[in-house]
């Protein structure tokens, strides 16, 4: 197992947000992680990213994260691409990027040109502030942002979210060279679709608690589950 | 035209000080988010151990080691300070700085005593540059520019040109992010921190022998530097610069330009008599407004543009 959440609870200052959440992540695994709006997915991936107040238990190969700086977590090879990109506006795309490495010139199994040819648009964006940047391409710069410090999980919190289809295929697209080249993630998605095609295992959120864990096939079979906890 | 050259460049002079200061004090509370009210107090103590360094070894030693000295006791203060009150919110912070500021005056106070000590200009640089129209220009007027000058070149090459600088400029909007990319968020606070200080303290150094070094120095160059901060905009190096500058000028001209607007709107065909409304007010001669001249311009600020001159959110 390369991450395992045990009752986890979170918390925003007084209010409560996660009420015991038992979820894991094998290692190369890509997990989906669904629920309806305000169910707390979003807290679940700061919980892991060591920002946000959390009780429980959340182990990654053989760490305790609980307690840890997000640095620390992050050095340990966890990437985060937050739901609101977070791209830094006045720096330009080349360099966001490079702030993704942990040290400066060390490159992992992610180099600039292996980002450069998944997003060909990238490229010749390379010296614009990313503040300057479509939506689009923030998205494309945030997840590469992340994969520049060679995670072996990645944390991805919507990433199709306000994209063009065109964009969302290229996502998509990325999402699985990722886990081709062996990193496992944790896949927060609005999309059904999407989410159902590439996962493994799926689970969803209720109420800050898991509700159905299972594969894509089990989830589809099962209505009353979709009906019950993600159609409004 | 020989005052307004003069005023010119005591204006200039002024505003980089300011600047030596509110840049740091600018980058802390972006980056941060606490408004430290020791910050003036740091360029105070810049100044004294200035003076005690430089009548022991000598001026160009105390340039160097006093800076240090500072930044030392700012990495200090935020490690094992305001790290602390930080857990226990803003309020804390602010309230801890604020009780910082009034310890070091008290303790200036108790060794140095209430009057102001005789911190000289060094003798190297205490000579006549050049004049103009008859009035003195003295060399170290210029080496004040010049420090200014050389210190805005290099924290803009820092933060524009550096890994670090990137991680400082990141950090000014998305701590959490930088932390989550694994850059230690903490330290950089430090770091940023300690330069601030290290800055105030080297304003400290060169301003306190062009100005005066006295205990009260913290508590009037405190307010005019948290304007130039509000006005210049959070998180923008530039907008303090402008600001600074501005304020300089403002604070410079105030001083010398004895008119009010009454005389301004006499000029204008409006003549001001004691029927006017607020004609007391209008009658002030500019001097006497002056030192709260700034603070009006800030309040002017807030209300018509509250992110500041070129600010990247609301202050
Ligand atoms: N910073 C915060 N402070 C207080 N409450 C918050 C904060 N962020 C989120 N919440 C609350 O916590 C709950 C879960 O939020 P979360 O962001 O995890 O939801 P989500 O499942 O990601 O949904 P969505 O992304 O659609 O908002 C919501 O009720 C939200 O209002
Ligand atoms: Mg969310």
């Amino acid at each position: 197992m390369t991450l395992q959440l045990t009752r986890l609870h979170a918390y925003y200052g007084k209010s409560h947000v996660l009420h015991g959440i038992n979820l894991d992540v094998g290692e190369g695994e890509i997990v989906a992680l669904l629920g309806r709006n305000g169910v707390g997915r979003s807290t679940t991936c700061k919980a892991i990213m060591g920002l946000v107040a959390a009780k429980g238990s959340i182990a990654y190969r053989g760490h305790n994260l609980l307690g840890l700086r997000p640095d620390q977590i992050a050095r340990l090879g966890i990437g985060y691409v937050p739901e609101d990109r977070q791209v830094f506006p006045t720096l330009t795309l080349r360099q966001n990027l490079e702030l993704g490495l942990k040290r400066a010139g060390r490159f992992g199994r992610w180099r600039l040109e292996d980002i450069y040819a998944l997003f060909p648009n990238l490229r010749s964006r390379q010296n614009v502030a990313a503040g300057q940047l479509s939506g689009g391409e923030q998205q494309m710069l945030a997840i590469s942002r992340s994969l520049m410090g060679d995670p072996d999980l990645i944390v991805v919190d919507e990433p199709t979210e306000g994209l063009a289809p065109k964009l969302v295929e290229q996502v998509r697209e990325m999402l699985c060279e990722i886990a081709r080249r062996g990193a496992a993630i944790l896949l927060i998605e609005q999309k059904l679709t999407i989410a159902l095609q590439i996962s493994h295992r799926v689970y969803v959120m209720g109420h800050g608690r898991v509700v159905f864990e299972g594969t894509p096939g089990e989830f589809a079979k099962d209505d009353s589950v979709r009906r019950q906890w993600l159609e409004v | 035209m020989e005052l307004l050259l003069v005023s010119v460049l005591n204006g200039l002079l002024y505003g980089m000080l300011l600047f030596m200061l509110a840049s740091g004090l600018t980058l802390i509370f972006s980056i941060m988010g606490v408004l430290n009210f020791a910050h003036a107090s740091l360029y105070m103590l810049g100044a004294y151990f200035a003076y005690e360094i430089s009548r022991r070894v000598g001026f160009w030693v105390a340039l160097v080691i006093a800076p240090l000295l500072c930044g030392l006791l700012g990495a200090l203060i935020e490690t094992y300070g305001l790290r602390k009150a930080h857990r226990h919110g803003h309020v804390a912070e602010l309230l801890f700085t604020f009780g910082l500021a009034f310890i070091v005056e008290k303790l200036v106070l108790m060794v140095w005593g209430p009057t102001a000590v005789p911190y000289r200009v060094p003798p190297e640089l205490d000579f006549t540059l050049f004049s103009v129209y008859g009035t003195h220009v003295s060399a170290y007027r210029g080496f004040i520019l010049l420090i200014s000058a050389a210190m805005f070149a290099a924290i803009w090459l820092l933060l524009t040109r550096t890994r670090m600088g990137f991680v400082i400029q990141a950090s000014l909007s998305h701590p959490d992010m930088v932390a989550s990319l694994g850059h230690n968020v903490p330290r950089v606070f430090t770091t940023v921190f300690a330069g601030g200080a290290a800055l105030a303290g080297l304003a400290g150094v060169i301003g306190g022998n062009y100005l005066v070094t006295e205990p009260a120095m913290a508590f009037s160059m405190g307010p005019i530097v948290f304007v130039v901060v509000v006005f210049g905009g959070l998180g923008s190096l530039a907008g303090c610069f402008i600001a600074s500058l501005i304020m300089g000028f403002v604070q410079t001209f105030a001083v010398v330009l004895d008119i009010s607007p009454a005389d301004l709107l006499a000029r204008l065909g409006v003549a001001v008599t004691p029927a006017t409304p607020l004609a007391e007010v209008l009658r002030v001669p500019l001097p006497r407004i002056g030192p709260f001249l700034p603070f009006l311009l800030m309040v002017f600020m807030l209300l018509v543009r509250p992110r500041g001159l070129l600010g990247t959110r609301d202050t």
